[in-house]
Parts: structure tokens; C-alpha cells; sequence
């Protein structure tokens, strides 16, 4: 499996979930309309930067703070395909991870981008090409890969619960 | 072979034979939460998961406490699909009035008992680690797996043991143990990791205030953190939970990724400054800041402790002019005892603003939203920019009797001097 991304730069550490969908936004329930306030407390002005296949590229805990799904649902729904980054906090990676998009860790990957590279993630070869050079990244547990196979949590969820009802009928 | 107690819990809610940090296991909840903001998104996720009904009724709770009461038709939307859902699925529910913020209900109620696992829709799940049980915040699609299924995947985590030795001074409290661990690890130290609260500092501590400390564990960026259960705990529970449940402790040979320790004989006041909760300085340093609002409350400092710190500060005194304070008793039990006590009507004779319980402004929700260029000071647990409402605005982390000796000052001040000159 392997994305491509025009990258988007979010260089700082600990980019909190606040200033990528503050608080008083979260009574949006319509992705679409959540779209309209990513970036919204750090840079409005990134918003402008999205459109066509985005990958977003982070420093270290990226995401710390809130459980706010709203953050990772409206990148998907603004043509983030995967992110890239130092680290990341664990909530956000969690939602990421269970909405199907890809967030994995290669410092030296992020340190190679500008804005603007091309970034191509290569899940089987676990490695992150930025321009020219390709760099390793921290290995992605099968229970994930699994998860970005089919699509997130919610197929997966589906796919089990469908075999549990096979099971209880066969039984 | 030794354990940590987060291995422990999580050994009995899975089913592999054996787990060590970093596996991926399937954990199986013993009560599921949400609200008005995780909730709906939730819902929506379970639907698609083919699911029609939750995994066992009994073991989910709703409680909406982020924008209520509704501040918006939008919100009241939300709120009313809550209403809703909860009782066409049979599920507890705590309406608007009866319950208060969410991880205080389920606290006060008896949800939670040492051992138990606890998948919430909010990050501050990690509250009940207090009574000694393994809360976890998640998003909206892992709250729909364990609502659909009852189950949430978890790497395990390994555990950085957080020793506190000595006796806290008169004006430190739970808040600033906490403030102090973050100051030490980091926003990111405890990633991946549990903190395991121990040592005579922590045993020493009050239920109120342990809700305190494992409350902004998430802002080291922990998985969760915990007290293991003891006689306080015990005492707590008697009479409030039916939930069988075992006092246990990480073995004493386990493997742990670290330890920290935190002398509370050397502990001052502290401040997190903006805009971090891990921008913490000892209140001398952050003394003088002029102050433009106080909020006391939220799920982390809004019990009966923190309302009797603050009532000691504002007793007999008045809000600076200058300055507005907001008392935010966290759930409809502290707000009835807090006014059996007088001690609503003591912070309305004082001047403050006395609000139902609610998530109101700590996250920027309603009910005293900042302006820009404003100051405030907050028993809250985040001071992230933008976090109360305008992105020029700065908010500062104390205990309650900070927090409300600037409410009398104007500006920040030792609780100290107030009670010396009084």
C-alpha cells in the first residue's frame, strides 16, 4: 500500500487539538462543515494550501490534548491522505489510526521536507520518500496495517461482528 | 512472572495469556461513557458498524455536560439526539440537572471502582484512575466499537512510577503535585506510558484531590494514570458502589519504565503559564500578573475541597474590581453541598458568579469565554492558546486557593499573604 502528498508543513512540537479545531466548533456534526475550521487557532491560512492529495507533515506530539475526533475527520475530508511526523500524542494517533489514516513516524523524513515536496508513503517497504531521498520509518504493528487495509475501524468493526453472526447461526 | 498493575487490569480485561508493553491487545470495558460532543459522532460510527444495539445497556452511561445548558439550537440538537438515543437503548443517562460534569457523575455515582476499565468520549477519562481503575479518553469511532462491541484496542503501556515523598504546605494541593510531575516529564513524557501514583505524598492525599492529580495525566500525554486502591478508597466507596472489586498493586519486581519523584517538603504553589500545562513556574515567579477573570471548577478542581479553599480566600472579602471570578461547582451533588454549607451564598456576597455545573469555558464551550488580550486564572486543566475562547488570550493553571486569592488581589498573589493580613 503506498500514498502520495503534496506536503503541508506543520513544523512546531506539541500542536494541541485546540488550535486544530478549537472548542467552541465542536457542536459540528457535518465533516464538511468541520472542514471549514481546520488549522482555525494555529493558521487559518493553511486551509488555503489544501486541495488535491495532502500529506501533512509534523513535528513532535502532534495532537496532544483533546479526544475531538473533529480534528482527524476533517483532514481526511479535506484531502489529507496520511501524515507524517516526529511523534505524535496518543488520542489523535488512536482516531487517525481508527479513521484509516495513516500517521506514521520518520524524523528523518520530516526534517528533509519542504513545503510543497512531494511525499510518497510506502506502507510494505515502511519507508518515506520526500523528493529524491527515501527514509526509514518506525515500524507499523500489523493490527494497523490491518486497520488501513480495510479501511478503519468501523469496517473492521463490521467485518467482526459479521462473523459473529455467522458463527451464532452456524451454532 | 511481576507485573505493573496497569498490566494487571489489563491482563483481566483481555484474553491473551500474558501481556508486556507495547502488544496490541483487545480490552474489554466495564463501562462505557459519553457526551453531548463524542456522543452523536459516536452514534453515527456505531450505525455504520452495523450495530443496532449496544453491547450490554448496563454497562454504558451517557451524561451531556460540554455545551449545556444548550448554548445554541445546534446544541440543543445534540443534546436532545442524546436524550434520545439513551432511551431508546436503554442506557443510564444523568439529565441536564441531575448528574453535572461527566467524569465527577460517574465518580460520585459509583461507575468506578479499583481495577475497572472505563472507555470514555473525553481525554479526561483518566480522572478514574483516583479509585485506582483504568479510564481511558478516546475518540468517537473507538467509542463506537465499545459501544457496538464492548471492546477498544490498546497497546500496553509501560508504567513510569511517580513517587511523592514528604507533606505538602498548607497552599499545595493536588493540583500542584500534578503540575509538578508534568514540569518534570514533559506534555509528551508519559507517552505510551501509565503514571502510577505511590508513596506516602500520595496516600496521604483526599479523594478530591487524587481526582486532581489523575486528571491531568493525559497533559503528560499518558496513556492514563492511577493511585492503587487503598483504605481511602475503601472508605470512599463503602456504601456508594455495589461493584465487587480487589485492592492490587504493581508487583514489586515488575519492570518499569521509570520513576520520578516529587518532594513535597520542598513543593511551593505552582502556575502553569500560557500556553502550555507544562509551562509551570513556582507562583513566585508569576506573581503580580494582573487578572481579568478567575474560573473555579471543572472535572479536575471543581469538588467540595477546591469550593472550601476558595470560600477561605473570599470569605469576608470582595472580587477585585477589576477583575470577574466564576464558581463552577462540578456536578448538582458538590452544588447542593456546597450550598448547605453556605458557601454559595458567601461567593455571591463576595461578588463571584456562581454557575450550574457544567464544561462551560474551560474548553471554550460558554459561560465566560475570554476576550482578546484578557488574562485569566484557572483551576482548569489545559491552558492551550485559544482553549477559553479568543486565541490573544492567556490563561493560567492554579490550585482553588490561587486561583481565588487573585480573584481578591486582582492579580496573582500567594495565598499567604491574603491570610496573613486577614
Amino acid at each position: 500500500m503506498s500514498l502520495q502528498g503534496r506536503a503541508i508543513v506543520i513544523a512546531q512540537d506539541d500542536v494541541d487539538t485546540d488550535v486544530l479545531y478549537p472548542g467552541a466548533y465542536l457542536n459540528i456534526t457535518d465533516v464538511a462543515q468541520m472542514t471549514q475550521y481546520l488549522f482555525e487557532g494555529l493558521d487559518p491560512s493553511l486551509r488555503d494550501e489544501l486541495g488535491g492529495d495532502t500529506a501533512l507533515v509534523v513535528g513532535s506530539n502532534f495532537g496532544a490534548g483533546s479526544s475531538r475526533e473533529h480534528v482527524p475527520q476533517a483532514m481526511a475530508a479535506s484531502g489529507i491522505r496520511f501524515l507524517v511526523g516526529k511523534s505524535f500524542a496518543r488520542i489523535f494517533y488512536r482516531n487517525c489510526i481508527n479513521l484509516g489514516l495513516p500517521a506514521v513516524i520518520s524524523p528523518e523524513a520530516v526534517d528533509a521536507v519542504l513545503p510543497g515536496s512531494t511525499v510518497r508513503l510506502d506502507l510494505d517497504a515502511s519507508t518515506v520518500a520526500v523528493d529524491g531521498g527515501t527514509f526509514p520509518m518506525m515500524s507499523v504493528p500489523a493490527f494497523m496495517r490491518e486497520m488501513f487495509a480495510v479501511g478503519g475501524l468501523v469496517p473492521w468493526v463490521r467485518g467482526q461482528l459479521d462473523d459473529i453472526d455467522a458463527t451464532t447461526r452456524v451454532g | 512472572m511481576p507485573h505493573t498493575l496497569a498490566e494487571k487490569i489489563l491482563l483481566a480485561h483481555c484474553d491473551a495469556e500474558d501481556v508486556s508493553p507495547g502488544e496490541i491487545v483487545m480490552v474489554r470495558c466495564d463501562v462505557v461513557m459519553t457526551n453531548d460532543i463524542s456522543g452523536p459522532m459516536a452514534f453515527r460510527a456505531m450505525e455504520k458498524m452495523g450495530a443496532t444495539k449496544v453491547f450490554d445497556p448496563a454497562k454504558v452511561v451517557v451524561v451531556p455536560d460540554h455545551f449545556i445548558p444548550a448554548k445554541d439550537t445546534r446544541s440543543a440538537e445534540l443534546q436532545k439526539l442524546l436524550r434520545e438515543w439513551s432511551e431508546a437503548q436503554g442506557v443510564a443517562y444523568y439529565e441536564q440537572g441531575r448528574g453535572g460534569i461527566e467524569h465527577t457523575v460517574l465518580v460520585e455515582e459509583g461507575w468506578v471502582v479499583p481495577g475497572s476499565v472505563i472507555a470514555g468520549g473525553d481525554s479526561h477519562t483518566c480522572t478514574y484512575g483516583a479509585l485506582g481503575a483504568f479510564g481511558t479518553g478516546l475518540g468517537s469511532t473507538d467509542i463506537a466499537a465499545c459501544l457496538a462491541a464492548g471492546t477498544f484496542w490498546q497497546a500496553v503501556p509501560g508504567t513510569i512510577l511517580v513517587e511523592f515523598t514528604g507533606e505538602k504546605a498548607r497552599f499545595v494541593t493536588g493540583k500542584d503535585l500534578i503540575l509538578a510531575v508534568i514540569a518534570e516529564i514533559g506534555v509528551a513524557g508519559g507517552t505510551n506510558m501509565a503514571l502510577e501514583f505511590v508513596g506516602p505524598g500520595a496516600e496521604a492525599l483526599s479523594i478530591d484531590e487524587r481526582l486532581a492529580v489523575a486528571n491531568m495525566a493525559v497533559e503528560a500525554g499518558s496513556e492514563t494514570g492511577f493511585f492503587p486502591a487503598d483504605d481511602v478508597v475503601a472508605e470512599y466507596l463503602n456504601g456508594r458502589s455495589e461493584r465487587p472489586w480487589a485492592a492490587e498493586r504493581s508487583d514489586p519486581d515488575a519492570d518499569f519504565a521509570g520513576t520520578v519523584r516529587v518532594d513535597l517538603d520542598a513543593l511551593p504553589p505552582l502556575v502553569a503559564l500560557p500556553h502550555s500545562p507544562g509551562n509551570v513556574v513556582p507562583l513566585a515567579d508569576a506573581a503580580g500578573r494582573k487578572i481579568d477573570q478567575v474560573y473555579i471548577g471543572n472535572c479536575s478542581n471543581g469538588t467540595m475541597t477546591d469550593l472550601r479553599q476558595a470560600a477561605e480566600m473570599l470569605r469576608g472579602r470582595t472580587v477585585h474590581a477589576r477583575t470577574r471570578a466564576i464558581i463552577v461547582p462540578a456536578s448538582q451533588r458538590v452544588y447542593r453541598e456546597a450550598l448547605a454549607e453556605g458557601l454559595l451564598d458567601l461567593f455571591v456576597e463576595a461578588g463571584a458568579l456562581v454557575s450550574m455545573p457544567t464544561c462551560g469555558a474551560c474548553f471554550g464551550g460558554s459561560g465566560g469565554v475570554l476576550a482578546p488580550g484578557e488574562n485569566a486564572i484557572t483551576t482548569t486543566n489545559r491552558n492551550f492558546r485559544g482553549r477559553m475562547g479568543s486565541s490573544e488570550a492567556g490563561v493560567h493553571l492554579a490550585n482553588a486557593w490561587v486561583a481565588a486569592a487573585a480573584a481578591v488581589a486582582g492579580e496573582i498573589v500567594d495565598p499567604a499573604e491574603l491570610a496573613g493580613a486577614a
